[in-house]
């Protein structure tokens, strides 16, 4: 099997699917005419800034428009890294326009030192490169609350990206601004329209947290904060606030809108759960999986991600019988704590209707649950944080479909 | 930095143990300039539960109902609970708190806000959406009034201000409960 089919079968159906058979009549017409043998002609020349081959056209799925997400469409990528054009969105007033020149970071509140940081001293303390995913709390929502069997990666769990992000310890800014005893979390303020704000508690400044500037190796994309933003490793998204503006260290939480009314999780015994910063270990078969089919019987790499906000994932099992058996999937290294894992499994389909699972277990030994587990500990209600184990049902035309009945 | 402070400095560091800092790094880089009491007074806009934060000013539901009629209704609604964006007002279920056990609950600023002034730091902060950070304190104050009173938490005459607000009780407010997952075998 080569990669290139697979992609482009899985490129046409998701067009079709996501934008319509016009874009895909429109796509198809933008092909570009090739010479019958390109060894026969010279080829392109160089140029100051790369593009994609015209034959392939990744694309988010946009849901909303300011106030909205963008979908990383997880099934066309390989390995763990998301391209950066790709990664998805959400925001909650429109991306903001910030002249890097005018930038500053404000700390203040149970400090010794008030200071105001602009990009170029940010860029100028020593600086991390670390690779981790980012993942808004509400991925996985249509697999739990709006179930259909035309469901792909994208649509499901197209909120989580992996980069690698390059920034200056928050650690590093609060020793520069001496943190006062007492202080217990930090409010971490954006600059866009929302001016989009979250409690953190100040254990995870001291840890791993990060003032990230640079996401694969080139500044940040303005949909993911630019010029600065808040990287907490392993914590939902919406906490890991973008284009920072300010930081006020305090001895308490603020209970903004956000983490109350919004990013909180109602529970089956009528409380609702305060701060569920980290994101529990999840995987979920990216190959084949909706709208991809498998063409043939015979041999087949299944292919997909895991990822835990605890730590590292420790194994991936893979299902081909609907969870009767389960093999540990092969893992990509190197494995990385707080990142997507690529993981992957030799499948020889005799082209009968099954079901195909994953599962991921981190290094605190947390396994990915059921769909039934995960309801009878949260709550058919809850709205954030669905890592319940994705089943893909695969039938005997090869046709894909996502398997969980609503 | 001089030589002797940058051996002090990394004296310091050396002594400090984790965290992240290299062997090599100074306590302290001196970068950054000083913040002005000025600048930390335009950009420090949070209002907490504990109401640090309010600005002097006030506000009553009948003030705050014309700010709603001409600012708020095309997205909220006419009583604040058509939509077509977030529904502010409704107590329903008023037992219990099923958010949890039966998605068809939806939550509102009656039914699920744990803290009153949070209504006052998001509606400054964030609204209108055309023209959000508009909103003078007395009229975010008005707003505030008039969807505690349209929520049948506050009488339609009340008058909110920095003193009254922190004291006002929403009715979720002890239905919230700090995280409990800690990762290993337990599915919580």
């Amino acid at each position: 099997m080569t990669d290139a089919p697979i992609s482009r079968r899985a490129l046409l159906a998701g067009a079709a699917g996501a934008l319509g058979a016009r874009a895909l009549r429109l796509a198809q017409a933008q092909a570009p005419a090739l010479p019958p043998d390109p060894t026969k002609v010279p080829g392109a020349p160089v140029s100051p800034l790369g593009q994609r081959s015209p034959f392939e056209r990744p694309r988010r799925i946009p849901v909303g428009n300011r106030q909205g997400s963008s979908l990383t469409p997880l099934q066309e990528l390989y390995g763990i890294v998301t391209p950066a054009d790709l990664h998805f969105e959400r925001h909650h007033a429109g991306v903001p326009a910030i002249d890097p020149h005018r930038y500053t970071l404000l700390i203040h509140g149970m400090v010794e030192r008030p200071t105001v940081f602009d990009l170029e001293v940010l860029k100028r303390f020593p600086s991390v490169s670390r690779l981790h995913f980012l993942e808004c709390s509400g991925n996985g929502f249509p697999s739990y609350r709006s179930t259909r069997p035309e469901l792909s990666p994208q649509l499901i769990d197209g909120l989580t990206s992996t980069s690698e992000w390059t920034g200056v310890p928050v650690a590093t800014l609060f020793r520069e601004v001496g943190v006062k005893p007492g202080a217990t979390w930090f409010l971490a303020e954006g600059e866009d329209a929302a001016v989009m704000a979250r409690s953190i508690p100040i254990e995870k400044a001291w840890d791993d947290a990060l003032i990230a500037y640079g996401q694969n190796g080139e500044a940040l994309r303005p949909e993911q904060g630019y010029p600065a933003r808040l990287l907490l490793p392993g914590w939902e998204g919406n906490a890991n606030v973008k284009w920072i503006r300010r930081i006020e260290i305090a001895d308490r939480p603020f209970m903004t809108r956000e983490e109350t009314s919004k990013y909180s999780d109602p529970l089956p015994d009528c409380t609702a759960r305060l701060f569920s910063f980290v994101m529990d270990a999840k995987s979920t078969i990216t190959f084949p999986a909706y709208p991809a089919t498998v063409t043939d019987t015979g041999w087949w790499e299944i292919t997909g991600i895991a990822w835990s906000g605890r730590g590292r994932i420790s194994r991936v099992d893979v299902s081909t019988d609907g969870g009767r058996r389960w093999t540990p999937a092969e893992l990509q290294q190197p494995v990385l704590p707080r990142c997507h894992t690529r993981f992957r499994h030799l499948w020889h389909w005799d082209g009968r209707e099954t079901t195909l699972l994953s599962r991921a277990v981190d290094e605190t030994g947390y396994v990915q649950p059921t769909f039934e587990q995960l309801r009878g500990a949260r709550g058919a209600g809850t709205t954030y944080h669905f890592n319940h184990i994705r089943p893909w049902r695969v039938r005997g035309d090869g046709v894909v479909l996502f398997g969980l009945e609503a | 930095m001089s030589p002797r402070a940058t051996g002090a400095a990394l004296a310091t560091a050396l002594a400090l143990v984790g965290g992240g800092c290299r062997r090599s790094e100074p306590a302290r880089f001196g970068f950054g300039r000083p913040a002005t009491a000025e600048e930390i007074r335009a950009w420090d806009i949070d209002v907490r539960p504990d109401g640090t934060g309010l600005p002097p000013g006030s506000g009553t539901a009948s003030q705050g109902a014309a700010i709603y009629a001409g600012r708020c209704v095309a997205c909220h609604g006419r009583t604040g609970s058509e939509g077509p964006f977030d529904l502010l007002v409704g107590r329903e279920p008023r037992q219990g708190f099923p958010f949890g056990r039966d998605p068809r609950w939806v939550r509102t600023i009656g039914n699920y806000w744990p803290y009153a002034t949070t209504l006052y730091d998001y509606i400054q902060r964030a609204m209108p959406l055309d023209a959000p950070g508009s909103l003078q304190p007395d009229e975010v104050y008005g707003l505030v009034a008039f969807l505690l009173w349209r929520n049948e938490i506050v009488a339609d005459t009340a008058v909110m201000n920095a003193q009254t607000l922190p004291r006002v009780v929403m009715p979720a407010r002890d239905r919230f409960v700090r995280d409990n997952r800690q990762g290993g075998p337990e599915v919580r």
